[in-house]
């Protein structure tokens, strides 16, 4: 055993660079959850289908991520799914009338809801639902009216 | 037939005895832990065998698992056409599995044989009995700094380990192969969540650190005094801290990552 200064500076080193290694994951690697609970505001949407859309999915405006998905629920009521949007609460001039549609990065990308801004003048806030909504496009339904009006068209 | 049961029977309580010894040994060893107050070096001294001596390991093996990451994810993406997609898989790789698992296994071997073999050696020297005979527990003075020591710096090896990793995939990846170094970061940093991925992968080496030391003391405590005896309890303590950590790491993954 060496004597206990030089272990002493070897451990304080062993224990900095553990530690730097921890701050180069945090800063320089991994991100953390921009979303903590009262921050931003919160909107729902009701889609007849959301594909692959996750807890967690990005929310869009012009390419912009302003948001991420809550939570998805099945809404018996409706028979349609009940997604919940947290938004960043600097963007908070939305029109009442924003269309939202569930969108797809890339051909085999994660998908994603991309928000259109509509045309009126009051502003969607906090626990307000968004009214016009697309659904994701499912591969299958779209090959199938492909086939439907080829076949169709034959005739 | 008689024989074959009495043989079935002999081993269940082997293994039960063996379980029962090795937590009471670990409940001593953790009740020996708030006399470390008073004596912070003898954690400073083991802290250095345990985790600086293993650094080196450590180091080298993190800097060449990244680098192989780098270089095969680039094979298979490139592909598919997205090979700054790269980093995130190193990334991911590595702070969720490769780092803990790899890193307690390293630790298996390099600190957790040297760890049995040490402890062994004392009790088939007799020195733990003659510190009992001079009032002295051996829980606290021998056990518990060890057992600490081992829980502080496995989690801090693991860390360093992700660390060079994502150093190793980013020399591959972006100075060797070419892929943009402006990509290569942001696909990582946008995909990678340090709270699920970063902090849930740094309590798998926790849980890991604590399995891994405490196997290695209780298998050198256990050890039959004689040298044959040591030289098995070595072989156990890899053999078994493989096992366990492999287990424990399916586990932990089935609860942490859904």
């Amino acid at each position: 055993m060496q004597n206990s200064r030089t272990v002493e500076i070897w451990v304080g080193l062993f224990v900095a660079l553990g530690l730097a290694a921890l701050f180069g994951l945090a800063l320089r690697v991994s991100h953390l959850n921009e979303f903590r609970n009262g921050d931003g505001y919160r909107l729902t949407a009701y889609f007849d289908n959301i594909g692959g859309l996750k807890k967690g999915s990005p929310v869009t405006m012009a390419g912009v991520k302003v948001g991420q998905v809550e939570s998805i629920r099945f809404d018996q009521q409706y028979y349609k799914a009940r997604v919940e949007l947290i938004i960043r609460s600097d963007v908070d001039r939305l029109p009442k009338d924003t269309n939202a549609r569930i969108m797809t990065s890339g051909l085999l990308g994660e998908q994603y809801i991309g928000l259109e801004p509509g045309a009126e003048d009051d502003y969607l806030t906090d626990g307000d639902l968004i009214a016009h909504t697309q659904s994701a496009l499912v591969l299958e339904q779209i090959i199938g009216q492909f086939l439907y009006s080829t076949a169709a068209g034959d005739k | 037939m008689i024989e074959w049961l009495r043989r079935l029977g002999a081993t269940t309580l082997g293994s039960l005895g063996r379980l029962g010894r090795g937590t009471l040994f670990l409940l001593n060893g953790v009740a020996g832990l708030p006399s470390l107050l008073r004596r912070p070096g003898l954690v400073v001294a083991q802290l250095y065998s345990i985790g600086v001596l293993s650094l080196l390991i450590i180091v080298v093996s993190g800097l060449f698992v990244g680098m192989v990451l780098g270089l095969q994810g680039y094979y298979t993406l490139v592909d598919f056409g997205t090979a700054e997609r790269v980093g995130q898989l190193a990334a991911l790789s590595l702070t969720r599995e490769l780092g803990p698992v790899v890193t307690a296994l390293l630790f298996a071997g390099r600190a957790g044989s040297a760890l049995t073999a040490e402890i062994g050696l004392m009790k088939a020297t007799e020195q733990l009995s003659s510190m009992e005979m001079m009032a002295v527990d051996p829980y606290r003075r021998i056990i518990a700094p060890r057992l600490l020591a081992g829980f502080i710096a496995m989690p801090l090896l693991a860390l360093i380990f992700n660390f060079l990793g994502v150093i190793g995939a980013y020399l591959v990846a972006v100075e060797m192969v070419g892929i943009d170094a402006g990509a290569f970061w942001a696909q990582m940093q946008a995909n990678v969540s340090f709270v699920d991925d970063v902090i849930n992968g740094t309590i798998k080496s926790v849980v890991f650190g604590l399995v891994a030391t405490w196997i290695a003391l209780f298998e050198g405590y256990d050890a039959p005094p004689t040298s044959e005896g040591v030289s098995r309890a070595t072989t156990r303590t890899v053999v078994n801290t493989s096992l366990a950590v492999l287990g424990l790491d399916f586990i932990l993954t089935a609860l942490m990552f859904d």
